[in-house]
């Protein structure tokens, strides 16, 4: 994205990348095996203010444009996507509160995030995935209170999170137009949090189950009015999903640059095998869908900086940086041979990481479903 | 209490190369950095800070690129950063360096505390530190490892092979810090906007009019570079601590014994 970003922004960025070098790289392996959650690691990140880059300077945030901020994270996932997705995460929640939240909602959440702390966004239930619309969490008022009723799973966040957006119907009755968003304060009683999913990727971010059980809120913790909680939920997932095409390609850059490395270290018969032609197409590949995926990315955001709508841009970034990662950090594998697949090298990792670029935040079955929509209508 | 801080912008050495045919530094296109033992300085005067009050000013001498280096500063705690540039000051060795600081620096105010690293990594004499201290004619304390400050007391940690000496002095004095006293923060996204746009204040010759011509400059500078080298390493010595006197006497024979230097029957 060099030749994109202005001299500021540019510095941001170098600032970022030698923290995430210096601080998070040498730590990285450890805990993918682990897949023990880096809070340790992730403290200095708020002293940076990586966790309110997006947060608007009147709320005490930096206010930082979407262009730069994806820039950042695209650094951050060059080390490590999960994570960058930890702090990503948090502002998924905040988009919702900010798209859909009145000024004291904006304060009470900006207020919970500023001194270091992370959020979650929960939506998803075991047997409510890309059908989010068929979710059974309810909310129920009970004089100025709502009780929240609710099992989520693959919560981003679930067991470190001090606050959740969730996901809940109001009015079953009125099927997606009765689903409702509200903040959801950690420190509520009856939230239980449960298992940590052991997954194949992104393994030093955290990801769980969570159980609402008769939890209470005030009714002015009610995001936007009653039955606006789908809209919400959509419209937050327009903006995240350029983001997440940030994160893929930080990951297929960080694939690039080990294969590139080992193509010109790996000598087969008597010369580097970045000499043979095969190989280098491979090479060139992984650079054209790695650039494309970075130039969508960034279009996405310039039209998300001008306020302009994406959710056609939104899906087709999304999808294409998902199936780009995966074949990027396949084809990395490749130019490995079978050092590819050993975990004393890096590559392995990054394949394991792409796979869920192609499930989270709407499957990329389902992005096709929202740009053929987009097209017909 | 207030704190002044010298910073020195350095090239950064760990990406210069040797021109292979002259053997000597290629500087051109190496980039800038904030000489690494200033930035200890100003952490540790930004420490100072946030547990007393006060406030940080850094200055640095230079050219006018030197302004990315006090930016960087402003982004990591100091309040103040004032360049000190004129082409009058080119040139300048050590000592007229540190007068022309020195200078500055009492033009800018009254400091209880004024911190430098303990060498420049390009320089690498590390006399300014001392020099700005006789200059001021104030007290000085080199290669500080810990500060702590009490009223109008100051009780410091000095470095040296042997372990370190605690002192005490009456501020204000100058301290040279080397790198064990912290590890330096990181900016934050939005202290670094923040110093982006900041204006840096530059102080001239003009701007100093009770300074001596005749001290500043090529002029002013009696140093005169014969040669260059690196000295010799000093070997180091070994250390024998354990845990009784008994313990170590046998392991001391033991050392000599395999040295071949004492024969175990004897
Ligand atoms: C690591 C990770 C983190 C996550 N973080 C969060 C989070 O923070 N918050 C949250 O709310 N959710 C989160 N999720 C959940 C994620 O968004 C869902 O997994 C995803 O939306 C898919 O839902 P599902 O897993 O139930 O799959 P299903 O919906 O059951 O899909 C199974 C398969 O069927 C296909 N399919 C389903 N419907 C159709 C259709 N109509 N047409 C064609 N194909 C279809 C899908 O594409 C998929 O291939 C996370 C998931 C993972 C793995
Ligand atoms: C004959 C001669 C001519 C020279 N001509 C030039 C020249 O034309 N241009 C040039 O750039 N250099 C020139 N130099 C080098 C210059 O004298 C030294 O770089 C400078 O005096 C600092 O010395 P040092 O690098 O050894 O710093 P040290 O004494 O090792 O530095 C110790 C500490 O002093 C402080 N400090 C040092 N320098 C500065 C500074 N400039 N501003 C603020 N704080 C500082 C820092 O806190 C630093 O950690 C010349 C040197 C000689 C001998």
């Amino acid at each position: 994205m060099g030749n994109i970003l202005t001299a500021e922004q540019k510095e941001l960025v170098e600032m970022v990348r030698n923290f995430a070098i210096k601080e998070v790289k040498p730590h990285v392996k450890e805990l993918d095996e682990s897949g023990e959650f880096p809070m340790e690691l992730l403290k200095p990140a708020f002293e940076m203010g990586l966790h309110c880059l997006e947060i608007p300077e009147e709320y005490g945030g930096a206010g930082l444009d979407y262009q730069t901020t994806a820039a950042v994270f695209e650094e951050l996932a060059k080390v490590d996507a999960g994570y960058a997705i930890s702090l990503v995460t948090t502002f998924v929640a905040l988009r919702s509160v900010i798209m859909a939240g009145n000024e004291a909602q904006k304060k009470l959440f900006a207020d919970m995030i500023i001194p270091g702390a992370f959020a979650s966004f929960c939506l998803t239930e075991p047997n409510s995935g890309s059908d989010a619309s068929s979710m059974r969490a309810s909310a129920v008022k009970d004089g100025d209170e709502y009780i929240i009723n609710a099992t989520k799973c693959f919560v981003t966040n679930g067991g470190v999170a001090d606050v959740f957006v969730v996901f809940a119907s109001t009015d079953k009755s009125k099927g997606v137009k009765g689903i409702s968003a509200f903040i959801v304060e950690r420190s509520r009683p009856g939230i239980v949090v449960g298992k940590h999913e052991n997954k194949m990727g992104l393994r030093l971010s955290n990801t769980t189950d969570v159980a609402f059980v008769d939890v209470r809120v005030p009714a002015d913790h009610l995001l936007g009015k009653e039955g606006t909680g789908f809209t919400t939920a959509m419209n937050t997932l327009n903006v995240s999903r350029a983001f997440v095409g940030t994160l893929a390609v930080g990951i297929c850059q960080a694939a690039i640059d080990e294969a590139v490395k080992y193509a010109i270290e790996r000598i087969q018969f008597k010369k580097p095998i970045g000499q043979f032609q095969a190989v280098q197409m491979i090479l060139a590949d992984m650079e054209i869908q790695t650039e494309a995926a970075r130039q969508l990315v960034h279009h996405a955001m310039i039209l998300m900086d001008d306020n302009k709508p994406v959710v056609k841009e939104g899906s087709i970034t999304k999808a294409f940086c998902g199936d780009t990662v995966v074949k990027v950090t396949t084809d990395a594998v490749q130019i490995f041979g079978g050092y590819g697949v050993s975990k004393e090298y890096p590559v392995e990792k990054l394949m394991r990481d792409s796979k869920v670029f192609q499930i989270f935040e709407g499957t990329n079955q389902i992005q096709r479903i929202v740009i053929a929509k987009e097209m017909l209508k | 209490m207030d704190i002044l801080v010298c910073v020195k912008q350095v090239p950064d050495t760990a990406e210069i190369k040797i021109d292979p045919v002259t053997n000597t530094l290629i500087r051109a296109g190496v980039p800038s950095i904030v000489n690494p033992f200033d930035k200890n300085a100003l952490e540790a005067a930004v420490q100072l800070k946030e547990a007393h009050g006060g406030s940080v000013t850094v200055i640095s001498m230079g050219p006018d690129q030197a302004k990315a280096a006090l930016k960087e500063c402003l982004s990591v705690g100091a309040d103040k950063a004032v360049l000190i540039s004129d082409r009058l000051f080119g040139g300048s060795d050590t000592l007229a360096t540190s007068y022309i600081l020195a200078t500055a620096i009492k033009k800018l105010g009254k400091f209880d505390l004024v911190l430098c690293g303990k060498q420049a990594i390009d320089g690498d004499t590390g006399q300014v530190g001392p020099e700005i201290a006789e200059h001021l004619g104030i007290a000085q304390l080199t290669f500080i490892a810990k500060i702590e400050v009490s009223g109008e007391k100051i009780t410091v940690q000095r470095e040296h092979d042997e372990g370190y000496e605690v002192i005490e002095a009456k501020l204000p004095v100058v301290c040279t810090v080397i790198k064990s006293i912290n590890e330096p923060r990181y900016a934050n996204i939005k202290s670094k906007m923040a110093a982006n746009k900041a204006v840096i204040e530059v102080i001239t010759a003009a701007d100093l009019p009770e300074i001596d011509l005749t001290k500043i400059g090529l002029k002013g500078s009696p140093t005169k570079v014969k040669k260059t080298f690196t000295p010799p390493r000093k070997e180091s010595g070994i250390r024998i601590q354990e845990g009784t006197g008994r313990e170590s006497a046998l392991k001391f024979i033991e050392k000599l014994v395999v040295a071949k230097l004492l024969n175990r029957g004897c």
